[in-house]
């Protein structure tokens, strides 16, 4: 609905949303730059804004007091495993209920987002104590597993709304040329497929990067995320905002960036394709 | 198009995503229901003898349980008042003409990609912190005593970390909605004289309408299950006075092992988000038919 307007209002507009916009994002933008600090001048009153010694000694500090890079694999481990491992099994799910819909297609579909309504705190013990008992407490291939079945509903919603927008017309056309069903498949649809499999990829690794409950509750030592490493600096020890800002801005930075692209994706993925 | 074979392919492709979410579902669910039933710690090594419908009652009775159900309604509807009015208030700002609309909305949708970890801490040492933190020495640059967030006003500090979370995403499904608005109808009702006012009243507001239902919808289920943002911050405390439904559980089973007690709790939570989820299934559902 963008019409035209007169530079007086556009200018006003520019000021008032960028305002607001640099504070939203100002806590962000804090810790950015606290993580370039010394511990001294993270706490000094009055804050030092951009004027400060920069400095990369936190990095090293947050590697070199518990071994950051161990947990960032964690994490990348995590979300990238139970992210693929869904694919792999929703896609297909989600490709039959697209183009070869049965009458109880819908049914399936709705109640397979009901199980994301299944709070997780429901079902947390039964999960911990078979965890316990199975060896896969404080293991990635456990939090893949669990991030694998929270997140499932959400990747076989998004991947049915993007395969159900392919005309299936164009199958038709393509058999009428004498294509066959793997032609069909390799040449016709894949290509087709590839956004929107893409953008699936793209927000589920946001969400499983970014789950704080079950990662918070399976992971001690071994395997925690960078979500549950962050939580251990809730017990402050000594001087550490700089730190904490160095330990988060590594954790949040590749995800913001991958989040910033997939604005679109995000929309759709977590209204389960009822706003676009 | 579908022939008889076609379909059998179709069943075999679907049957894996069934078949797990099946299994997630019912084996945790009937487990937690049985461990509902027993008396069940496991600093208590023994039988796990069947008490039927103790742990609910000692659950209900618990005064821990009235302020967790209370904070748990307080923690989502703060969150969805405040990210749903500023969400439209925001996504009707950034649909105006502007130098750098792109870049506004980078910076105004940034905090959703924020871990919950990562944003409850900086908040509550960066920024609540009275001594260390920039609202403690705002307040001191004012001449005004530092506010204790965290201890004096816990779950409204939790709320105000939560909203900060959770704008981005109502603002930019509105943001969506709005934009999907023909501007025929708005210059129609300008050329009728309308006001900003019966503008926003009777045209924007009915279009966006569904999108704020499913805004509300969607961030209720999430916010039933807030769980990280208190660990780190106050730990569901000073006593209780910050603890929900989801953080009650939690102490209950993994910090004082009552299994039995846990999960009837876990069942009361699921019954809460059943009755949610209901309303959401209906609309999404209606959707589907479209």
């Amino acid at each position: 609905m963008a019409r035209a307007v007169t530079t007086r209002r556009k200018s006003i507009n520019t000021a008032i949303a960028w305002a607001i916009g640099i504070l939203i994002f100002f806590p962000i933008l804090w810790t950015i730059l606290t993580s370039f600090k010394t511990e001294a001048e993270a706490i000094s009153s009055p804050p030092s804004f951009l004027f400060f010694d920069w400095t990369f000694e936190n990095y090293a500090a947050v590697q070199e007091r518990s071994n950051y890079f161990r947990h960032f694999m964690n994490s990348v481990v995590i979300s990238l495993g139970s992210t693929i491992l869904g694919l792999i099994i929703a896609v297909p799910a989600a490709w039959a209920m697209a183009f070869v819909p049965g009458k109880n297609t819908k049914n399936v579909l709705m109640w397979m987002l009901s199980t994301k309504m299944l709070p997780p705190v429901g079902v947390l013990i039964p999960i911990y104590l078979l965890f316990r008992d199975t060896g896969l407490l404080d293991t990635r291939t456990g939090l893949v597993i669990v991030l694998t079945l929270i997140n499932l509903p959400i990747i076989v919603w998004m991947l049915y709304t993007y395969f159900r927008e392919i005309p299936g017309e164009i199958l038709e056309a393509a058999r009428m040329d004498g294509a066959t069903l793997r032609d069909e498949i390799i040449h016709v649809l894949t290509p087709m497929a590839v956004p929107g499999i893409a953008s699936t990829l793209l927000l589920n690794i946001i969400l499983a990067w970014n789950e704080a409950f079950w990662t918070l509750n399976l992971t001690a030592a071994n395997a925690a995320p960078l979500t549950a490493f962050i939580a251990s600096y809730s017990s402050p020890e000594g001087l550490f905002y700089a730190k904490l800002s160095a330990a988060s801005t590594m954790a949040i930075a590749p995800i913001l960036i991958l989040g910033w692209f997939s604005q679109k994706q995000l929309v759709r993925g977590l209204t389960f394709g009822a706003v676009k | 198009m579908a022939t008889q074979h076609s379909r059998a392919a179709a069943r075999l492709m679907i049957s894996p995503a069934v078949i797990l979410l099946l299994l997630w579902m019912i084996v945790p669910l009937t487990l937690t229901l049985y461990f509902s039933t027993l008396r069940y710690n496991l600093l208590m090594p023994g039988a796990n003898p069947f008490v039927g419908f103790e742990n609910y009652s000692y659950f209900f009775t618990d005064p821990a349980f009235t302020t967790a159900l209370l904070n748990t309604l307080l923690l989502v509807g703060g969150v969805l008042v405040i990210t749903v009015c500023g969400g439209i208030a925001l996504a009707l700002l950034l649909d105006q003409e502007m130098w750098g609309q792109g870049i506004v909305r980078l910076l105004v949708i940034a905090p959703f990609f924020v871990m919950p970890t990562v944003s409850a801490l900086v908040w509550k040492n960066m920024f609540m912190d009275p001594v260390n933190g920039l609202f403690g020495y705002l307040a001191r640059a004012f001449g005004a005593q530092p506010f204790e967030w965290l201890t004096a006003a816990p779950l409204l500090s939790i709320i105000f970390i939560v909203s900060w979370q959770w704008l981005p995403f109502a603002t930019l499904i509105l943001l969506t909605a709005i934009q999907s608005l023909s501007s025929e109808q708005l210059e129609a009702a300008e050329m009728d004289g309308a006001r900003f006012g019966s503008k926003f009243l009777w045209i924007i507001l009915p279009h966006l309408a569904r999108a704020i239902t499913v805004v509300i919808l969607i961030q209720t289920i999430f916010l039933l299950s807030i769980f990280a943002e208190i660990l780190v911050t106050t730990g569901g405390g000073p006593g209780v006075a910050s603890t929900n439904l989801t953080y009650l559980v939690y102490i209950q089973s993994l910090l004082q092992f009552d299994v039995g007690l846990g999960s009837a709790g876990g069942v009361v939570a699921i019954i809460l988000a059943n009755i949610v989820a209901i309303f959401l299934m209906r609309m999404i559902g209606k959707n589907l038919d479209a």
